[in-house]
């Protein structure tokens, strides 16, 4: 036989105090990054199967579309890819001949010569996550040796960086998420600034630019590295609209993301100054002059 | 004994949710996709008040904002507040209409949605509001469903008898 009523003080009570334990619990997280390992937890062993269950259809299609292509496909992209690889190749040829250059010009300055970059490919899940949030899960956690905070990168550019690693999985924020900042350098003049998300996949803003400052529509933005979460010198978007209005301190300068945020399907995980035994031991390549990129499974 | 026959309805039911919740779905779907955690959360509740608590309720919450990559605690808060309001009426609202029950349930999703709101505002993130409501609207249209079909699962395992 059941209660006609529930207890009606201690419903009340325990729902404060989940409210008081909520709230918390909220500022732990957020303003205090003192919950990771829960998350991390929660996310290996009861959220990962979930999304792992929730990715193999896409998975099989894609498997599929592999296994039932026919050999004149197959023969066709092999002839497109080599030719693609002979003039990536070329290309290096040139950019090895610039780098030993380069390094010869920082030794005679006595400057240091930057350290390769160590990279893994990782597979961006097919997972939807909050669509007012500008985030992907990737294939890879913390048994790759995965670190918060690392950068990722596509075949065009800087994407965004790890925000929560669970076992076999990670979260990236994107560079396009309005919580997001990347400390970048205007390629032509060298001017220095910071590219904010908008929660617009296709917009960032570059902040604090005075009017007078050098920066054209057209002028292709670096990372700075400055900060040291981001590795310097890679691409993070073209300038498209520079307003001065009068009266205002800064002008609105909006920048357009070149890495593709959301068509990427593989992207790289980037370690630099990396400890380079580790990474080795697991199987991730570097990227050298040679240019060979192989996947690490 | 019986707790542990009726957490075998249960539990699945809320995975399910979870991985619905997940579901890759095409760019403008994902902006209406209705809230099924929290109707799920809710049919049990009106199902089953003494099982379905807020404790449960905190903890689904807690998967939610995990699954969602949100601050820990911000679904988790939305969800206790709309158990609770449910454990208060629940015996008045399981004998409205499935028509009656919708409208509920639209304000219940509503305060969920607010409550996730308040949060992103707070730490000074607040998503546009042009379609943010949506979900809720789409929520209560396939209440109707949800009900139906969370109950002949629960009949079909009979979790509980008295509903």
């Amino acid at each position: 036989m059941q209660p006609l009523f529930l207890q009606g003080p201690s419903v009340t009570l325990r729902a404060v105090l989940l409210v008081v334990v909520s709230v918390v619990v909220m500022v732990a997280d957020h303003r205090w990054h003192h919950l990771e390992t829960v998350r991390g937890n929660i996310e290996s062993y009861i959220i990962y199967p979930l999304r792992y269950t929730i990715n193999l259809p896409s998975q099989f299609f894609r498997w599929s579309d592999e296994a039932l292509t026919s050999r004149e496909n197959l023969l066709a992209e092999k002839h497109k890819l080599e030719e693609y690889q002979l003039r990536a190749r070329v290309n290096l040829q040139k950019l090895s001949v610039l780098e030993k250059e380069n390094a010869r010009l920082r030794e005679m300055l006595s400057a240091q010569t930057k350290v390769g970059e160590l990279v893994l490919v990782a597979e961006i899940l097919a997972i939807d996550l909050d669509p007012y949030k500008q985030q992907v899960i990737l294939n890879k956690g913390r048994k790759h040796e995965v670190y918060i905070g690392q950068s990722i990168i596509d075949a065009h550019g800087v994407m965004g960086q790890i925000v929560h690693l669970g076992k076999y999985s990670s979260t990236a924020l994107l560079v396009s998420d309005p919580s997001h900042a990347i400390p970048v350098q205007v390629n032509r003049s060298g001017l220095r600034s910071t590219a904010f998300g908008t929660g617009n996949s296709q917009l960032l803003e570059l902040r604090y630019i005075p009017h007078n400052a050098d920066v054209k529509v057209g002028d292709q933005i670096f990372s700075s590295g400055l900060g040291g979460r981001f590795p310097p010198n890679y691409p993070v978007g073209r300038i498209v609209s520079i307003e001065r209005p009068a009266g205002e301190s800064f002008s609105t300068v909006l920048a357009e993301p070149v890495a593709h945020l959301d068509r990427s399907r593989e992207v790289l995980l980037v370690w630099h100054n990396p400890p380079v035994k580790d990474a080795l031991k697991i199987g991730k390549s570097s990227v050298t002059t040679e240019g060979e990129k192989s996947d690490a499974h | 004994m019986r707790t542990k026959s009726s957490f075998k309805t249960v539990v699945p039911t809320m995975l399910l949710a979870l991985m619905l919740q997940m579901m890759p779905l095409p760019d403008w779907l994902d902006f209406v996709r209705p809230d099924f955690v929290t109707l799920v959360v809710m049919y049990w509740v009106l199902a089953m008040p003494e099982r379905v608590g807020v404790t449960m309720a905190w903890c689904v919450g807690l998967l939610l904002d995990v699954t969602q990559g949100a601050i820990l605690g911000q679904h988790a808060l939305g969800l206790v507040l709309v158990t609770y309001i449910l454990q208060l009426e629940y015996q008045r609202i399981r004998v409205f209409s499935l028509v009656q029950q919708a409208l509920v349930v639209f304000v219940l999703l509503l305060i969920k949605q607010i409550m996730v709101l308040w949060v992103y505002g707070l730490v000074g993130h607040a998503p546009s509001l042009q379609l943010y409501f949506l979900p809720s609207l789409i929520g209560a249209i396939i209440w109707p469903w949800v009900y139906l079909l969370l109950r002949s699962l629960q009949h079909k395992f009979t979790v509980s008898h008295d509903f």
